[in-house]
């Protein structure tokens, strides 16, 4: 077990610590910074979808009014983490992924950023970058997944997996076997991505940006440009959500800093919307084909899960598509297969739920077809297969809760009146269904190092150098320090978003909490120890107490002894004779003690539904998410997460699809007008519930993570629902009324 | 069809000289010389427009580009970066101001069309220190993730009560069908609106 100790109440006001920041727009994100002096840098993009820029006639856009300089493949320097071979022998081992922006004359895609017009205005870039007329070499170019996946000549193999006998389930006496298919899916955080840079000399880097990772953002700069690390500075005071679109650096990121050398000065790139369609990544096109069989009680024999995404032709890209159909329900036989196809067009990335969440729409509708077909409960049928041990490795989870998620789910969302058999319930002429499917994913704790400073005037400030899509992680970090040092939330701050605080992680995979938080307390732990110290050292009084006999309690420092012997935190740090007490820790797993045991989140997600029948018309009634994320340590903001999850699932389930043309290879609708996000209209109250219990290993906090089981799962939830309501069962995403009447 | 070669940067640097600005100073009667260092600050002194307008209760005077928006002139002139840019095509409504008390895109407003108006943004809904009731039911409710949208939110929800807008559940969710918020905070931010409308407060 653990031998961190679990660290008891957490701060009851969960406000957010940056609410006000927020609500009265002082909120710094990276477009709102201004440096002196700064540029604009627009992007003239490609208008074919594969060849290469024969000459780009520039002549007006140069002498257009505010124009500076417009950067290209012809003027852009050389950079060391372009051509690895000639940088530094100890950085040997990077290469910048993926487009290596102007280096060369290549087009891979369309929309693919050919040059960068910088004007003293963003109007006046906007306009010249009209006036540049670029001429191509044009190549044939592929872009049809429906029809090229089906060639297997053109297929990466990307892991296969083997339990038992495979394809078990054709023998089995009930199964099912079914295709589905999921577009393109854009990440479309409403801040745009930006990045500004600011160069002092040639040796000194800063960079304001939209980025997770601020330290990624850094290193990556750093072995680009051949700079010493800590002279690259990233900023990231907020990050208007991102959602895995700020996960790794894009070549709008770069672009910024090469233009602010060429033009000398500091330079701003803000992305288009049209732009965040090519440039930031997105979850990739997906065909599965999943195969279940069951005995007649419900037991499953096998599972069969292949899967194929695809990626651009210029990097891979590959995600866990399959990999929860190998672990998440006992059975004696499984075997998957993932494979990559590219195309030309721009790189997927890591999407909310990155695999899970496309592979367990498959999973979770084939259950449900399954459970159909058994003339059994859908919830009953994974209750009836629910893995106490870890399928594949046997190892025992570090804790698991999903089926109180199942009994409280069908509970809040009125489980009992559904009806099995399909059409059954009507409301105002509409026909009513319920539906469910589960989620999963990894449950992870990486390094983080934190620093703390304690006031005399008894104030604790923490910082690191991790950014905030949105989840609150200052807010969840003020809230375990509050709790763990008894002191009130409001004399508590966490700096966060910049590269000078101590290092930090990306926040991704749902670990923030997990990892940041576990070095908190740690550092929490090693303060209180400290003040103890001091107490029993410095100060009269104490002196001849042992540290078990101190407690901490209201921004002070007891005896369990004698209660009116206390000092306030403030006062232990004057009796140091230093104006503040500092402290810097990093903390981390232990993998001796994790590699013992299996480590997930789950979730289990309920709607309830009504179809119109005449004109298709999908209205969701009543959403119900719960999810084991261990130790819940914000309610406030872990449930905004688990709804955000949700409406991100409504997204995929019933509006989200890019369409790519496939005689241009162009986005057809690359903007939030004709690419259909969740409205307020399309979004009813949503109930969310955790059975909320720490978790004995991954962290001293006992948490989680719950940022990708609030999505993984939902859409299949829907779509279930939909078979339920109309007996029809859809395998393409999104659900349009179409398909239903 | 001719097969592309890649042509690496490095091989063929080019750096093209810009054309300078004697030849417009040379021709520039004195005192304009005075209004600017270069050919661009002349020629933009001549293309401006002066507009008068009242911010947030202030009266401001701005000189402002050809085709600049309400929304860049907002944020690039006068540093109110509290209103947001998110599409700059109208679809986002995180840009959305108050203009004479009605709710607008500022993206979508050229920002001469606004000459002698009043402006509310974000930046001007709050007393002081003390915030306006719908800013302060935002945080009660949760009703944001990263913040990004909302002052869009905001604003549009202040518009949505005082235009007796707010009435059911359904007809609040329709009356700020405009704003999206990616983060998916819709359910609170329904709860928030309820809960200010009914606050008893001045909205």
């Amino acid at each position: 077990m653990n031998t961190e100790k679990i660290i008891p109440p957490f701060a009851e006001d969960d406000d957010r610590v940056d609410g006000i920041e927020k609500v009265t727009g002082r909120a710094t994100y990276t477009a709102d910074f201004k440096p002196a002096n700064m540029a604009y840098g627009v992007f003239v993009t490609s208008t074919i979808a594969r060849g290469a820029v024969k000459n780009l006639l520039l002549h007006e856009a140069r002498n257009a009014p505010g124009v500076l300089d417009i950067l290209w493949y012809q003027n852009c320097p050389a950079l060391p983490g372009y051509r690895p071979w000639a940088a530094d022998p100890q950085k040997k081992g990077f290469e910048w992924r993926g487009l290596k922006i102007f280096d060369n004359n290549l087009v891979h895609y369309f929309g693919q950023p050919i040059a960068l017009v910088i004007a003293s205005t963003w109007e006046k870039a906007l306009k010249a970058s009209a006036l540049v007329k670029a001429e191509y070499i044009q190549e044939t170019f592929e872009v049809d997944f429906d029809s090229l996946r089906k060639d297997p000549s053109r297929l990466k193999p990307s892991g296969e997996y083997k339990r038992g006998e495979p394809d078990a389930y054709k023998k089995a006496a009930f199964y099912v076997e079914s295709e589905y298919h999921m577009p393109i899916e854009t990440h479309n955080p409403i801040e745009l991505h930006a990045t500004i840079a600011v160069w002092e000399g040639d040796k000194k880097l800063t960079v304001y940006d939209k980025s997770q990772g601020p330290k990624g953002t850094q290193n990556e700069l750093a072995r680009l440009f051949g700079l010493e690390t800590a002279n690259v500075r990233v900023i990231t005071r907020f990050v208007g959500g991102a959602f895995g679109s700020g996960l790794r650096s894009w070549p709008h990121v770069p672009a910024a800093c090469i233009a602010a050398k060429l033009v000398n000065r500091p330079v701003r790139i803000q992305l288009s919307r049209r732009q965040m369609f090519t440039m930031v990544g997105y979850r990739p096109m997906a065909w599965q084909k999943i195969g279940i069989g069951a005995a007649a009680d419900g037991t499953l024999t096998g599972i069969t899960h292949h899967a194929v995404s695809n990626t651009s032709r210029y990097e891979d890209y590959r995600e866990g598509i399959v990999n929860a159909s190998q672990f998440l329900y006992e059975c004696p036989n499984v075997n998957t297969s993932y494979k990559i196809l590219p195309l030309d067009i721009n790189t997927p990335t890591w999407m909310r739920g990155p695999g899970e969440a496309s592979g367990a729409f498959a999973l979770e509708c084939g259950l449900d077809e399954l459970a159909h077909k058994l003339n059994m409960d859908p919830v009953e049928l994974r209750i009836k297969n629910h893995a106490v041990l870890h399928p594949q490795s046997k190892l025992p989870w570090s804790s698991k809760h999903l089926l109180a998620c199942y009994d409280k789910g069908r509970e809040l969302v009125g489980w009992h009146q559904r009806s099995s058999v399909p059409g059954q319930l009507t409301d105002k002429g509409r026909r009513v269904g319920f539906g469910m499917g589960g989620g999963v994913f990894g449950a992870y704790r990486g390094n983080a190092t934190v620093k703390a400073v304690l006031t005399a005037e008894g104030k604790l400030t923490l910082m690191s150098a991790v950014s905030d899509m949105g989840p609150g992680t200052a807010t969840a970090m003020v809230s375990i320090a509050s709790g763990a040092m008894q002191i009130p939330a409001s004399k508590v701050s966490f700096l966060l978003g910049d590269t000078d605080f101590p290092p930090g992680p990306t926040q991704g995979g749902s670990a923030t909490t997990s990892t940041l938080g576990g070095a908190v307390s740690i550092i929490c732990e090693s303060l209180r120890d400290l003040l103890k110290e001091i107490a029993l050292k410095q100060v009269t009084g104490f002196a001849g107490l042992q540290k078990e006999d101190l407690e901490f309690g209201k921004e002070t420092l007891f005896s369990k002894k004698d209660n009116s012997l206390r000092i306030s935190l403030g006062d232990l740090v004057k009796a140091t004779g230093k104006p503040q007490l500092e402290l810097v820790k990093e903390a981390g797993p232990n993998p001796a003690v994790m590699q013992k045991y299996a480590m997930n989140s789950f979730s289990a997600h309920f709607v309830k539904l009504a179809v119109d029948m005449e004109t298709g018309a999908i209205e969701l009634l009543k959403v119900v998410c719960t999810g084991d994320g261990g130790k819940i340590v914000s309610p406030k903001t872990a449930r905004s997460q688990m709804i955000g999850g949700a409406v991100g699932g409504i997204g995929m389930a019933l509006t989200e699809e890019a369409l790519i043309d496939l005689k241009t290879g162009r986005y057809l609708n690359d903007n939030l007008g004709s690419y259909l996000v969740p409205r307020h209209t399309d979004v009813p109250y949503i109930d969310t519930w955790f059975p909320d219990i720490a978790d004995p290993v991954i962290n001293p906090l006992g948490t989680k993570g719950v940022g990708e089981i609030a999505l993984v799962g939902f859409a299949a939830a829907v779509a279930n629902a939909v078979f339920n309501a109309t007996g029809k069962r859809i395998y393409r995403l999104p659900i349009k009324p179409a398909m239903l009447i | 069809m001719e097969k592309p070669t890649p042509v690496h940067g490095e091989s063929r640097r080019n750096f093209i000289k810009k054309t300078t600005a004697l030849t417009a100073l040379a021709v520039t009667p004195g005192a304009l010389v005075k209004a600017g260092e270069n050919h661009e600050s002349i020629a933009s002194f001549f293309e401006k427009t002066p507009l008068k307008m009242e911010i947030n209760g202030k009266a401001v005077e701005v000189l402002v580009d050809p085709g600049v928006s309400l929304l860049d002139m907002l944020r690039e002139q006068l540093g109110l970066t509290g209103t947001k840019k998110g599409c700059d095509q109208g679809h986002c409504g995180s840009c959305m101001v108050l203009v004479d008390g009605k709710r607008v895109n500022a993206c979508l407003s050229e920002a001469t069309d606004n000459n002698g108006k009043k402006i509310t943004t974000i930046e001007g809904l709050a007393d002081g220190d003390k915030l306006h009731p719908v800013q302060e039911a935002f945080i009660r409710h949760d009703a944001f993730q990263c913040g990004y949208c909302t002052p869009g939110q905001i604003i549009s929800a202040v518009a949505c009560i005082r235009e007796g807008q707010a009435g059911s559940e359904k007809e609040i969710r329709e009356y700020m069908n405009d704003n999206i918020c990616r983060c998916g905070a819709y359910p609170n931010i329904i709860a928030a609106i309820i809960e200010a409308r009914d606050s008893g407060k001045k909205i």
